[in-house]
């Protein structure tokens, strides 16, 4: 066990950076998938800025996924294709109750996604360990995404406090 | 997961090998630090109710404890079950006790969407083998 919030290897920070990228492909696959699983009728007549927020947020994710997928690269490790997530998304998925159960998902999501990399920005700047890529380079990316994670929240919580 | 929920989850593992309170030797081994920092973590926990220390016996954890520790297991169940199934990682107990400080529960929560866990977890975690007593891995 490991106690305090520390990234002290390459291998680590590959490791948690392939889990970002892991995050982000459910949400991606998610986002989709709550589109689809709406009623006709209620997919129909979706708010507009529902069906805006979740396909942007899909094509949010996928951006982000690239962007730690060359960070991933350049430390020599893979990550999971988007196909593999996407079918155990799709294996165990349910579907929340209707548009508000659906925005309340997506908030989980982007809340989710925020907590993490601001953990993983903690604890790579905890460490005074020297990775095979520059440490100001993955420290410029995290913090971008988790800039517009936090954006995602303010979106989505936007859009609720209309519809309530 | 903060260092109180690891902590939590070291004494309801360790109170189950030992079928009674967690020795603090115990406690100093699992978690890889000294004595003296467990006795001083434990005496914090008892303070915010979540567990009761007796001298020279070791700690047990209170109701409140107990479903602290329960789920911070499940949380690391969670990352144990993610890093086999999904990651296909062969050394998934180091690297779920390297990483478990780094995984908030709410991330595990939908890292946990993608894959299986048995209805009775974390109950069915082994404490001496580290890991979920049906955890197979599932490696080319």
């Amino acid at each position: 066990m490991s106690l305090g919030q520390r990234v002290a290897t390459d291998h680590q920070l590959a490791r948690l950076l392939q889990i970002g990228v892991v995050l982000e492909e459910v949400v991606e696959s998610r986002a989709a998938h709550h589109l689809e699983s709406l009623p006709e009728a209620e997919r129909e007549a979706i708010d507009p800025d529902v069906e805006a927020l979740l396909d942007e947020a899909a094509d949010e994710s996928a951006e982000h996924r690239d962007r730690l997928a060359a960070l991933v690269d350049d430390l020599e490790a893979e990550t999971v294709p988007y196909e593999e997530i996407n079918a155990l998304v799709d294996a165990r998925y349910g579907p929340p109750e209707g548009t508000d159960g659906v925005l309340y998902d997506q908030l989980c999501n982007e809340e989710t996604a925020y907590k993490f990399y601001d953990d993983l920005i903690g604890a790579i700047e905890s460490s005074d360990a020297e990775y095979a890529i520059d440490r100001e380079e993955v420290l410029e990316t995290l913090r971008a995404i988790r800039e517009e994670e936090r954006e995602g929240v303010e979106d989505v919580t936007e859009i609720m406090e209309r519809r309530a | 997961m903060n260092t109180a929920d690891q902590y939590l989850k070291a004494v309801y593992l360790a109170q189950r090998m030992e079928d009674g309170p967690a020795a603090t030797g115990t406690l100093a081994d699992m978690l890889e630090v000294s004595p003296a920092s467990v006795n001083e973590m434990v005496g914090k926990l008892e303070d915010r109710g979540l567990l009761e220390h007796e001298k020279y016996k070791g700690a047990t954890l209170t109701d409140e404890g107990i479903e602290r520790a329960h789920d911070a297991l499940t949380t690391y169940c969670i990352i144990e079950r993610f890093l086999t199934n999904v990651l296909e990682v062969e050394e998934f107990r180091d690297e779920a006790r390297a990483l478990e400080a780094v995984i908030d529960d709410t991330v595990a929560e939908r890292l946990d969407t993608i894959i299986d866990r048995p209805a009775e977890c974390p109950e069915c975690f082994d404490p001496e083998a580290d890991c979920c007593s049906y955890l197979e891995p599932s490696l080319d």
